[in-house]
């Protein structure tokens, strides 16, 4: 998990965020309004605005092309400053510069887009592990809400890290633009619980990985996957993922 | 005119007949073509000839003549040929198959999604491919020919997508089935993520498929004038019903554009989109879907009609199975036998009498290979 990209996404939503509402704060645009519960308090109280103050040392007034007077606004994740119309006040100037945050930080959401966009399964739901006393008398099995949450959380991660491979041609490393989804929507028709099984065109036993190396060398014509590779490890997750629910039948043509 | 054949040409005008009476073979004729076969090979027939035995037809209600048969193609979706050739290839093939079909159709028509993100260069190769076809052309557009200009390239080198026309008594209709309502602007997408999101056929950020309120007055009003046992054969790119929602095998507004239909005694609808064997019959409509050029899709895991009889599972390792081309063969009474000349497999038929009988007569073969 962690050799793929997603730690830095992750911590990249943190960080932007938190930029954005020091913009806020420095520019006083949001009277009251403090950084939400739960956003590092200790860098609420008082360093912020020498951040932000470092990262545009002040405020700068610049003509835009409609001749309309700006603010430049600069964000303490190191970012490119943010340009604003100076008439813009409060719930419309926090608004604008969301968007602009949003727009310069479109995987912001991944996977709860991914999740929404290709309907991923959900995994299973291991709320009932939180039951029973007898867990309470024992380090192994002593679980709390949270353990929970964050299995399910990485768990969907991972799946959905698949998920966007399987439908990008680029992250594939497809020559001729295509994607696996363009013949397996929803991964239909990849049948992993049928592997191990013989593959009659193969001449031998094939797992999960072996076809889909196949359909990246053929169809794809891509470069064949390592089997450890983190591309390949999500695949399988994805692809596994969508088949939730469907008994095991290995060697089943 | 030069009337001369050679030895190759009569030949092979022997073979495809041969074949193509194959394709309704019952039980009976079946004995005489292997008997005929046995005559061949011991000397009694003339041995390069496949023409001794004319086949019999099945069942009496299939024995009528077609009162005519056009071609179908559809789902190309092609990329610029530098970027993919297979898909090329598919239409090229596509395209050779029906200029070979001796006699010639009346006309080819083109199912829809000829190009994969709707770019003018895809288009246009499209275009140039079609040209090549002997037969006159009619086409209808598809949601991948669309959303990245809202169809205007497409319209641009084919015309308006609605429009209507009669041929030899049947009265064709050809609808834009594709339209989605707005889900970019909110989302601030570009006209290619647009199309990338409608090209993504699992991809649930786009809308239902429909016809839409001014498509099916525009419908109402085009048969205002017909007499209720008009032959009637409508286009449209997806199916024009419900059948498996994720994955727009859908039209949102279908039951209101079948009510459109309802006063007719029986309407054929030839629809895309679904890349299979599909076979579907609600009341006096009769929908039949067409194979495609680039791939084939699996069947939907819920809501495939009890009237399809599946194809096969298609072999991965060959990248051409499960996809082909067609004939539809217009009978006088305005039902049709649709054939789907699956490419490296026999061609299947779904004939009339299949469809009028709710299935009972006339089954096409059932797969060896289900889904999973």
């Amino acid at each position: 998990m962690r050799t793929m990209r997603i730690p830095r996404r992750i911590g990249g939503v943190v960080v932007g965020t938190i930029g954005v509402l020091l913009a806020l704060l420095v520019l006083g645009g949001v009277p009251k309004a403090g950084p939400p519960a739960g956003l590092a308090p200790a860098a609420a109280e008082s360093p912020p605005v020498v951040a932000v103050a470092a990262a545009a040392p002040a405020p700068a007034r610049s003509p835009s092309k409609n001749d309309q007077p700006t603010v430049q606004i600069g964000a303490c994740d190191g970012g490119a400053p943010v340009e604003v119309s100076k008439d813009l006040k409060g719930k419309a100037l926090a608004d604008s510069l969301m968007d602009q945050w949003k727009r310069s930080h479109p995987e912001a959401n991944w996977v709860t887009e991914e999740k929404e966009k290709h309907a991923l399964k959900p995994p299973a739901d291991n709320s009932g592990l939180l039951k029973g006393a007898q867990g309470k008398s024992h380090t192994y099995g002593n679980y709390t809400e949270r353990d929970i949450l964050l299995w399910a959380r990485e768990t969907e991660k991972f799946v959905a890290e698949g998920s966007r491979i399987f439908h990008s041609a680029d992250l594939l490393g497809s020559e001729v633009a295509v994607s696996c989804d363009m013949c397996h929507p929803h991964a239909a028709n990849t049948h992993p619980e049928t592997y191990p099984k013989y593959q009659v065109q193969l001449g031998r036993v094939a797992l999960l990985r072996d076809m889909i190396n196949w359909c990246i060398e053929n169809p794809v014509r891509g470069e064949k996957l390592a089997a450890d590779s983190p591309t390949m490890r999500a695949l399988e997750a994805y692809i596994l993922s969508q088949r939730k629910g469907v008994p095991m039948e290995y060697g089943k043509h | 005119m030069a009337t001369h054949k050679s030895v190759e040409t009569k030949y092979l005008e022997e073979r495809r007949q041969f074949f193509r009476g194959l394709r309704n073979l019952d039980r009976r004729s079946f004995l005489k073509v292997s008997a005929a076969a046995l005559g061949a090979t011991a000397g009694w027939a003339t041995p390069h000839s496949f023409t001794p035995v004319t086949v019999a037809q099945g069942a009496e209600g299939a024995t009528s003549q077609p009162a005519f048969r056009f071609a179908y193609i559809s789902d190309s979706h092609l990329y610029e040929r530098d970027v993919n050739d297979r898909f090329v290839r598919g239409l090229l093939r596509a395209v050779d198959d029906v200029n070979n079909l001796d006699p010639q159709p009346d006309f080819v028509f083109y199912g829809g999604d000829l190009a994969q993100l709707g770019q003018a260069k895809e288009l246009e190769l499209g275009a140039q491919i079609l040209k090549n076809l002997k037969a006159p052309l009619k086409i209808m557009v598809g949601e991948h020919d669309w959303y990245l200009d809202m169809g205007q390239k497409w319209q641009e080198l084919f015309g308006p997508p609605t429009y209507s026309f009669d041929h030899k008594g049947v009265h064709f209709v050809v609808l834009m089935s594709v339209l989605e309502r707005d889900f970019w602007t909110a989302r601030r997408m570009t006209a290619m993520e647009r199309m990338q999101t409608v090209a993504g056929l699992d991809n649930g950020w786009q809308n239902p498929f429909m016809v839409g309120p001014r498509q099916r007055q525009w419908l109402a009003d085009d048969l205002a004038k017909l007499p209720d046992d008009a032959r009637i054969i409508v286009f449209s790119h997806s199916p024009l019903y419900k059948l498996y929602k994720p994955w727009n095998f859908w039209t949102d507004d279908a039951e209101e554009v079948q009510a459109i239909l309802k006063r007719f005694k029986q309407v054929v609808v030839i629809h895309g989109h679904t890349h299979q064997l599909l076979t579907n019959r609600i009341g006096n409509i009769h929908f039949h879907g067409m194979l495609a050029t680039a791939w084939p899709w699996p069947y939907a895991p819920e809501g495939t009609p009890e009237l399809t009889i599946q194809m096969s599972r298609p072999d991965p390792f060959n990248p051409s199975d499960g996809c082909g081309d067609g004939e539809v063969h217009v009978h006088p009474d305005g039902l049709v036998d649709k054939v789907y000349s699956l490419w490296n497999r026999n061609p299947i038929t779904v004939t009339r009498t299949y469809m009028a009988s709710w299935g009972k007569q006339d089954v096409p073969p059932k797969p060896n290979r289900p889904a999973y």
